[in-house]
């Protein structure tokens, strides 16, 4: 009987490229692959993407499996899960490792049921376990408040991984690497879904994700015209503004402004926090960042037990004299 | 339109942090005192989505809710939210369950009512974050499913879902039966009305044990999961919070600005 063996991520692309997140997710899947002694492979699912495979290869993967069909233009479950099906039939990989993004909280686990096998969304952090030889898969649970550590002894063990949690390899042009190419072998037909129309929130400025700076609101700003002077701070900072969930709820700001568990993860140096409380769901998407300060008129509230600097007390006074001599003091 | 949503029953995500604690014995949580459990919040959002095409088209919205000792009041929220039906999962055997156990329970469940149009999750719960048990359902049904929904219409038997992406969101078109699991962006659950509340009170929810939706107990709770729990903890915070002082709010952030410039921050 066939075994299962070696270490394989899941490459998704961006603008052409190999996405930030695939190129984490190789840092992390050639470390894994060293400890088992085994290959570490990548497989590229989409349209037009065969160029993405040196780039894999570059980034530290052993092989580079490359579906390329028309018909995977666009993400879709049906057509990802049962490419990623034939695709694990034929390598079958001990480990599958995903990104924690629109695609991977969609595809891990429809694929890991089919498998019959299980998956762990949301990875901190993996490990192989020296004796079972088994992937631990460290994930925040209970919204940040705890962290759980679960493994799986049915293969393939399945797993996403947050966007910054790993660091990638430096790529390295010379390695080589051979690229395989798996038909997609798809019917139509059995795609049950049509993707009729995709929309990208356009952001003005810097991406929340690339920000060195997050100036970010929670339910205390209030307003569209309280945001507006976390903004004139971020745009002097030259950084980006985020928020908590009822911020985004209230459509003071745009969805793609949350931070947070179930929003974007950031990892700024400065993390400015006004008037939000901290709540877990919230820091798990921002903790990562080096320093955190906080405004907050209630001095129990948990975000000072998280920032390193904070002043208590109402953001309505106390921001635009932070602004004002910040704005003297980077002057001068 | 004949609806089932899935319903948890957590401890409240919105429990101050600092009332959070763990029994390493055990690897369980230990719920704080004095708070009420609640319904994933997520899940709540879902009961939301069913009600809107409810309201929009009419039809019939079935709660189902595993897990033991679940209190009655809460339980009953999705009826006085607007749902019709309440089923609830109580057994040991379906205790400490993993995505997988859940989500076959559930399957099976709904196998048996048999007769519907969408089943809707949430998108995760609260406590585990595990985010799956709804494209396992819909895996074990054998259903097309949409996850990260924040808008759905139904035209001509199909469903048009907008699913929340990383850089937006997209339309996309399915016919039914299918699975859906919901974000927030759907928009704030309503608040049960009083004569919802009321005729909530009135009405029983239908008891089922592993016999009823005939499966075998190795299959369900802690028998029937694929992942093994190794440990629970809570990250250890070293964190210390310099509190910047000053006359007023002013002068403190004044002095703020200036403490991050000595510091090299900025
Ligand atoms: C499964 C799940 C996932 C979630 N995912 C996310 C997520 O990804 N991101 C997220 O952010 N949330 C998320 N949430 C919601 C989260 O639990 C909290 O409800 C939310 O983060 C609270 O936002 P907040 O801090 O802005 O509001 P609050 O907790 O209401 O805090 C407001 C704060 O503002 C302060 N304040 C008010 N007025 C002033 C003033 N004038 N001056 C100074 N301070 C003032 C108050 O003292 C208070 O501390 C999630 C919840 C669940 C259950
Ligand atoms: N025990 C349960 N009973 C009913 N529904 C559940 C249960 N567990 C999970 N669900 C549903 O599945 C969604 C996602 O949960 P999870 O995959 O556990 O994060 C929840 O929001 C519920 O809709």
């Amino acid at each position: 009987m066939a075994e299962y063996k070696g270490v394989m991520i899941f490459g998704e692309a961006t603008e052409g490229k190999l996405a930030s997140i695939a190129t984490e997710l190789l840092g992390c899947g050639r470390k894994l692959a060293d400890d088992l002694g085994q290959e570490l492979s990548a497989v590229l699912v989409g349209s037009g993407i065969s160029n993405l495979a040196q780039e894999a290869i570059a980034f530290g993967a052993d092989k580079a499996y490359v579906v390329d069909d028309p018909l995977l233009k666009d993400y879709q479950t049906d057509s990802y899960v049962s490419v990623m099906e034939k695709v694990v039939g034929q390598v079958m990989p001990q480990v599958l490792l995903l990104g924690q993004t629109s695609i991977g909280r969609d595809l891990a686990p429809r694929l890991a049921f089919k498998l019959n096998t299980a998956a762990s969304l949301g990875c901190l952090e993996l490990a192989i376990d020296p004796e079972s030889k088994l992937l631990l898969q460290t994930k925040p649970v209970y919204g940040g408040n705890a962290q759980a550590v679960f493994v799986c002894a049915s293969y393939p063990q399945i797993a996403t991984v947050r966007a910054k949690a790993m660091a990638p390899l430096e790529p390295d042009k010379s390695r080589k690497g051979e690229v395989i190419t798996i038909d997609a072998g798809l019917d139509p037909s059995a795609i049950r879904t049509k993707v009729l129309e995709k929309v990208a929130e356009k952001v003005e400025g810097i991406r929340l994700e690339d920000a060195e700076v997050i100036v970010s609101g929670g339910r205390g700003i209030g307003s569209v015209e309280g945001f507006q002077q976390l903004e004139e701070l971020a745009r002097m900072l030259k950084g980006a503004v985020g928020a908590t969930r009822p911020p985004c709820d209230n459509e003071w700001v745009p969805a793609g402004a949350q931070i947070g568990l179930t929003g974007k993860i950031v990892a700024p140096d400065l993390y400015i926090a006004v008037a939000l409380s901290g709540s877990s769901q919230h820091m798990s998407g921002c903790s990562g960042s080096k320093t955190i300060v906080a405004i907050n008129k209630d001095p129990e509230a948990n975000i000072f037990r998280e920032a390193r600097f904070g002043v208590v007390g109402d953001w309505k006074k106390a921001l635009p004299t932070f602004t004002e001599k910040l704005k003297e003091l980077l002057a001068g | 339109m004949n609806m089932i949503v899935c319903i948890k029953q957590v401890i409240d995500p919105e429990a101050p942090p600092a009332s959070f604690k763990i029994d390493p014995s055990s690897n369980k949580v230990v719920p704080p005192a004095g708070v009420s459990p609640i319904i994933d919040p997520y899940a709540e959002y879902a009961v939301e989505a069913a009600l809107k095409l409810k309201d929009a088209l009419g039809g019939k919205i079935t709660a189902i809710s595993l897990g033991t000792n679940q209190l009655r009041d809460i339980a009953k929220k999705p009826l006085a939210m607007g749902a019709d039906e309440l089923i609830l999962l109580e057994d040991e055997s379906f205790d400490e369950g993993d995505s997988w156990s859940t989500a076959y329970a559930l399957a099976m469940s709904i196998k048996k009512l048999g007769d519907y149009d969408i089943i809707f999750c949430g998108r995760e719960a609260s406590d585990w974050n595990a985010g799956q048990v709804g494209s396992g359902i819909a895996e074990l049904l054998g259903l097309p499913s949409v996850t990260l929904a924040k808008k759905i219409d139904i035209t001509d038997g199909k469903a048009r879902v907008e699913r929340v992406t990383d850089e937006g969101y997209e339309v996309i078109e399915l016919s039914l039966p299918a699975l859906i699991t919901v974000s927030n962006e759907i928009g704030e659950p309503r608040y049960p009305t009083i004569k919802g509340i009321m005729a909530a009170k009135k009405k029983e929810a239908v008891i089922w044990k592993p016999a009823d939706i005939g499966v075998e107990v190795s299959q369900l709770g802690a028998a029937g999961r694929h992942t093994k729990l190794l440990k629970l903890f809570q990250p250890v915070r070293e964190g210390k919070c310099e509190i910047v002082e000053g006359e007023s709010p002013e002068e403190a952030a004044a002095n703020l600005a200036l403490k991050l410039r000595e510091a090299k921050i900025l």
